[in-house]
C-alpha cells in the first residue's frame, strides 16, 4: 500500500483523442486473464458484502453462545459472544461504501485540481502543486489520525480526509496527462470561439485523459479499502458495536489462537477485496499502455 | 546542478513550514482547553490561569504557533497531557525502536528487491517472471495490517508458533536487545515494499538489457555473469535506489499500523495510543517527525537521482 503506483502510470502517451478512451481501455483490458479474475473476484466480495446481510442467520449484535466458542454456527462466536458469520456477512457494506465514498470524492477533486493546473499554467500551476506537496507530505493513515484526534472519529470527516490527501495524488497522474492535451488544436479551436473554462476543462481535456483517470481510480479505490479497514482495525474508524471487517480484526485478535475464523474471515475478505481490485487495475495500466513494461 | 539541488531543498524546507501549519491548525480546532485537559474538571481558577500562562495559551494564536514551532525545532516538544511527563522523553526510546525497525527492513527489502527484479528480467516472460509478477501484484494489493495478521496466524499462532505474535520488549529495552519481537514487524514492512521496488528494478533491468552497450558486452565475448552484474546493473539501479528512497519515506507512515499489529513499542504505536487519548502534544510531534523523514527522504530521493544521472549531474554546468 503504497504511493509510488506499482502499476505503470498511464501519463506518458500521446493520447487517443475523441474516442472514448476509457471504453477502449477497458475493452482491451478485459482480454487479459488477470483483469478477468480480479473483476471475478471483485463482483463477488461486493456481492458478498451488499446481499450479505440478507443471508445471515443472525443479527450481528445479537449474543448467540458463549464467548470464542466454535460449536455454535457455521464459524462459531466472536469474543463478546455474537455470531461471527454474521457479522461478517454485515460487516462488508461499510468497508465498501466508506471506501467508495472517499475514491469518488478524492478523485473528483485530484481530477478537479490537475486538469485547473495543466490548463492555468504558470503561477497557479505551481502554486497548486506546492499546496499538493504539503498534503504529500503526510502518509494518509496519519493525515487522517491528526484529524481524528481533533475532532473525533466522525465518519464524514474520516471519508472527507482519505478523499483529501487521495486528490494530490490523482492531481499530480491527471496534471501530467493533460498537459499533453492542452497543447492541442481543439483546445485552441475552443478558447477562440469563446467557451467557459469549466467547458474547456471538462468537456476539452477530461474526455482526453479518462484512460489514466480509470487507473487512478483503481489505484484510490484499493488504497481506499486498506486505508479504511486500517483505520476501523485501529479502533478509531467505526465504533463497537458495528459489524465492520476492519472493527472485527481489532475486536478479535488477541483471541485468534482460540477462534482464528473472527480475525481470518474479515483479514481474508479485505485482501480479496484489495486483490481483486489492484488485479482489475493493473489490467486496466497494461491496456492504456499496451507496453508490459513498467 | 548545484542551483537545481538547492531550489529542490528550498522547497522541502518550504513544504516543512506549510506542514508545521497545518498541524498546529489541525489541533487549535480541538475543542475546550488545553489547561483544562491536563489539569482536570475540578482544577483551582488559580491553578488553570498559571498553567495557561506557562503554555502561553493568553496569548495570540500567532505567538503560540512560534512557541510551538520554535520549541519542535530546539527538541523541546511539550509535556505530554496523558501522562504528564515530557514529550521528548517519552518518545525519545521509542524513535530508536522504530528507527531500527524500519533500519532492519529496508536493509533485508532493498538488496532482496534488487536481486529479485534482476532476476525476474534475466527470465522476462517466463514463468518464473510470471509467478513473480503476480505474487508482486497480490502483495502490493493487500494492506500492511492484513499481511501482519497473516503472518501472525502463520508463524506465531496456529501454524508453527516459532515467532512471538506481540512484541514483549520491556519499557525502557532497546529493539536490538530482543530481534525475536523484531523479526515479524520487519517481515511485514519488507513484505509490503518488496513488490515496489522489484517492479521497478525489473522494468529499468529489461531496458538496459536490450541497449546496444549490453549487446557490444555479450558479442565480446564476457561471461554473462559480468556483463549482467559489473555493466548492466549498475546502471539499472538508479530508479530503484529512488524508489527505495521513497519506500523508506513511506516506511515511516507504515510503521503506524504494522506496529499496532504487534504492540511494537515505537513512535506508531505510540501515535495510535496518544489519538485514542486524544494526546494532543504527543500526536503534534509525531505527525511533525513523521512528515519530516517523510520530506527529507523525498529530497533525499531526488537528489541521489541526480548525482546517481551522469547526464543529469552535468545539465546545470
Amino acid at each position: 500500500m503504497t504511493d509510488t503506483a506499482l502499476t505503470p502510470s498511464a501519463a506518458p502517451m500521446a493520447p487517443v483523442l475523441r474516442q472514448r478512451q476509457w471504453l477502449a481501455t477497458l475493452r482491451t483490458a478485459l482480454g487479459f486473464t488477470r483483469t478477468r479474475v480480479g473483476l471475478l473476484i471483485f463482483v463477488v466480495m461486493v456481492l458478498i458484502a451488499l446481499l450479505g446481510p440478507l443471508f445471515a442467520p443472525h443479527s450481528p449484535t445479537e449474543f448467540v453462545g458463549a464467548p470464542n466458542s466454535s460449536s455454535t454456527g457455521l464459524f462459531g462466536t466472536d469474543t463478546l459472544g455474537r455470531d461471527v458469520f454474521s457479522r461478517f456477512l454485515y460487516g462488508g457494506r461499510s468497508v465498501l461504501g466508506l471506501a467508495a465514498a472517499a475514491t469518488a470524492f478524492g478523485v473528483a477533486l485530484g481530477v478537479a485540481i490537475g486538469l485547473a493546473a495543466a490548463y492555468a499554467g504558470g503561477v497557479a500551476d505551481e502554486v497548486l502543486m506546492r499546496i499538493a506537496d504539503v498534503f504529500l507530505a503526510f502518509p494518509q493513515i496519519v493525515l487522517a489520525l491528526l484529524v481524528v484526534t481533533a475532532f473525533g472519529p466522525k465518519l464524514w470527516l474520516i471519508i472527507l480526509t482519505v478523499a483529501i490527501s487521495h486528490s494530490p495524488r490523482v492531481a499530480r497522474v491527471m496534471r501530467g496527462a493533460a498537459l499533453q492535451v492542452v497543447e492541442r488544436d481543439f483546445v485552441r479551436a475552443a478558447e477562440a470561439v469563446g467557451e467557459k473554462r469549466s467547458r474547456i476543462l471538462f468537456a476539452e481535456l477530461l474526455p482526453n485523459v479518462t484512460s489514466p483517470l480509470l487507473v487512478e481510480t483503481g489505484l484510490r479505490l484499493t488504497y481506499s479499502i486498506g486505508l479504511m479497514a486500517g483505520i476501523s482495525f485501529l479502533g478509531l474508524g467505526l465504533q463497537p458495536p458495528h459489524a465492520d471487517w476492519g472493527l472485527m480484526i481489532n475486536e478479535n485478535r488477541l483471541d485468534v489462537t482460540v477462534q482464528p475464523w473472527a480475525v481470518l474471515l474479515p483479514v481474508l475478505a479485505i485482501a480479496l477485496l484489495t486483490v481483486g481490485t489492484n488485479l482489475v487495475t493493473d489490467g486496466v495500466a497494461r491496456a492504456s499502455i499496451g507496453v508490459d513494461r513498467s | 546542478m548545484s542551483r537545481f539541488l538547492l531550489r529542490r531543498l528550498a522547497l522541502g524546507l518550504l513544504t516543512l513550514l506549510l506542514v508545521s501549519v497545518v498541524v498546529f491548525a489541525a489541533t487549535q480546532a480541538l475543542p475546550g482547553d488545553a489547561a483544562r485537559a491536563i489539569l482536570g474538571r475540578d482544577a483551582t481558577p488559580q491553578r488553570l490561569a498559571a498553567l495557561r500562562a506557562q503554555l502561553h495559551l493568553n496569548q495570540s494564536v500567532f505567538s503560540q504557533y512560534g512557541h510551538w514551532l520554535s520549541g519542535m525545532l530546539t527538541g523541546n516538544l511539550g509535556t505530554s497531557a496523558a501522562s504528564q511527563q515530557s514529550v521528548s522523553s517519552l518518545l525519545s526510546g521509542r524513535i530508536g525502536n522504530s528507527a531500527f525497525l524500519v533500519f532492519v527492513s529496508a536493509l533485508v527489502a532493498i538488496p532482496l528487491s534488487i536481486v529479485l527484479g534482476v532476476w525476474m528480467a534475466m527470465r522476462r516472460d517466463k514463468l518464473a517472471d510470471h509467478v513473480g509478477s503476480t505474487v508482486s501484484l497480490v502483495l502490493a494489493a493487500l494492506p500492511e495490517f492484513v499481511i501482519g495478521i497473516l503472518l501472525v496466524v502463520v508463524f506465531a499462532t496456529n501454524v508453527f508458533h516459532s515467532l512471538p505474535a506481540v512484541s514483549l520488549i520491556p519499557p525502557g529495552d532497546h529493539a536490538w536487545q530482543h530481534l525475536n519481537d523484531v523479526i515479524l514487524p520487519a517481515a511485514t514492512l519488507v513484505l509490503a515494499v518488496t513488490p515496489y521496488i522489484s517492479r521497478i528494478m525489473r522494468g529499468s533491468m529489461i531496458e538496459v538489457l536490450e541497449s546496444d552497450y549490453v549487446t557490444m558486452a555479450r558479442l565480446k565475448g564476457l561471461p554473462e555473469r559480468t556483463v549482467i552484474w559489473r555493466h548492466a546493473v549498475p546502471n539499472a539501479i538508479v530508479p530503484a535506489i529512488q524508489v527505495s528512497a521513497l519506500q523508506l519515506a513511506w516506511m515511516a507512515g507504515g510503521v503506524v499500523v504494522v506496529e499496532f499489529v504487534f504492540s511494537f513499542p515505537g513512535i506508531g504505536a505510540a501515535l495510535v495510543d496518544a489519538v485514542g487519548n486524544r494526546d494532543v502534544p504527543v500526536v503534534q510531534a509525531l505527525t511533525m517527525i513523521i512528515a519530516a523523514v517523510y520530506v527529507v527522504l523525498n529530497v533525499g530521493a531526488d537528489m541521489a537521482t541526480i548525482l546517481l544521472t551522469p547526464r543529469l549531474r552535468t545539465a546545470g554546468r
